[in-house]
């Protein structure tokens, strides 16, 4: 299974980068492709990019919403969470596990042999924070006196943009290296903070910053993929937990498998030696909650 | 209820996707995607 998975996320990593004439033809880009969001994190501006950015194209239609408004075009964004809430209704977060580039960076970073520090729980909060202010209010409500706002996140957050784009593109064009200022600086210096958090913990990025994430997480719960725990077959083992990159709590009843902080990476399916984890689709089943988990481990919890 | 929770939600999203390449949302996304993004660089 984590062999499948490594070749999935190579080969669509691949997928959304395939344009390699760019040193050549134009410096992105620009065939019919580009009409399609790519379900993962791959920036929209990277030279080699194939499919447009999720975030950055909603930040885009909220930004100038109003406009077009005013010019009689209904442009909510319907087309982008469309795109992506049909794929988490169908699957939930597993794009993160198995699809999206800047996941599969991650994850080789925390690789590195480097000492490691547990990730601080409340932080999980954060994507819905950044997807709320950064993605949808600011680009909404900041607007220049023509109506038009901008793309909050791309400009003042995402990594993905500075790595896949900036760096790129400013070591391609001499103009772009003389227009580079303090913003630059800035995004470049919050992506190598960035890039070493990665190394120390497991997916910081997914877990406290990514509004994709945000969005996938909220149908883990109503997706037709379902992960099932049988308490009735754990060993307590703990293996599950030590493989979870996310650190979904599970076993013990403290996380529900199928929360938000999921990935559907299904690591913990192929480890735990007693089968307790499994994978369904179809109607959701009234889940098996902490209630059950606590029935059969009253003290799991202690 | 809950069960049909996964088809509730399918038909919900394909229509608001339906919304969108109808209302003509496609060419600004594609717009924008092949147009070198200054604010994703960190220069505008
Ligand atoms: S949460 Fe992580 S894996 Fe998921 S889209 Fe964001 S960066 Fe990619
Ligand atoms: S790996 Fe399986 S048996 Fe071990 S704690 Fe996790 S669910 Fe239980
Ligand atoms: S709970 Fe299982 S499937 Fe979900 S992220 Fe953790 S290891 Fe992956």
């Amino acid at each position: 299974m984590e062999r499948l998975r490594r070749r999935s996320q190579y080969i669509f990593a691949l997928l959304a980068n395939a344009y390699w004439l760019f040193p050549w033809r134009s410096p992105i880009y620009q065939g019919p492709l580009k009409k399609l969001c790519f379900p993962g994190l791959n920036c929209h501006s990277c030279p080699a990019a194939t499919t447009s950015c999720p975030l950055g194209a909603l930040q885009n239609l909220l930004a100038t919403l109003r406009p077009s408004l005013q010019m009689g075009q209904l442009h909510i964004g319907a087309y982008v969470l469309g795109s992506l809430g049909l794929i988490g209704s169908v699957a939930g977060r597993m794009p993160c596990g198995w699809i999206c580039p800047f996941g599969l960076l991650q994850k080789w970073l925390f690789l590195l042999p480097v000492p490691k520090l547990s990730f601080w729980r409340p932080l999980g909060r954060g994507p819905y924070l950044f997807l709320i202010v950064f993605v949808v209010l600011l680009p909404l409500l900041v607007v220049d006196p023509l109506g038009y706002g901008s793309v909050w996140f791309c400009k003042y957050v995402c990594p993905a943009g500075t790595l896949e784009a900036g760096i790129p593109l400013l070591c391609l064009d001499q103009g772009l290296r003389r227009a580079a200022g303090w913003l630059f600086a800035y995004k470049f210096i919050l992506l190598i903070l960035l890039l070493i958090w990665c190394t120390l913990t497991s997916r910081p990025f997914c877990r406290a910053i990514c509004p994709l994430g945000a969005i996938y997480g909220l149908f883990n719960r109503v997706s037709w993929l379902q992960l099932r725990f049988h308490p009735d077959r754990c060993v307590q083992c703990e293996a599950c937990l030590t493989v979870c990159p996310t650190d979904v709590s599970f076993y013990n009843g403290l996380d529900d498998l199928n929360s938000a902080a999921c990935i559907r990476c299904l690591r913990c399916l192929s480890v735990c030696p007693s089968n307790a984890v499994s994978l369904e689709f179809g109607p959701v089943r009234e889940d098996i909650g902490k209630e059950d988990v606590e029935q059969f481990y009253p003290k799991a919890n202690c | 209820m809950k069960r049909y929770l996964p088809l509730f939600t399918t038909i919900a999203f394909i229509a608001l996707l339906a919304l969108g390449i109808w209302s003509g949302e496609v060419p600004v996304v594609w717009n924008k995607a092949i147009t070198v993004c200054l604010s994703c660089i960190g220069i505008g």
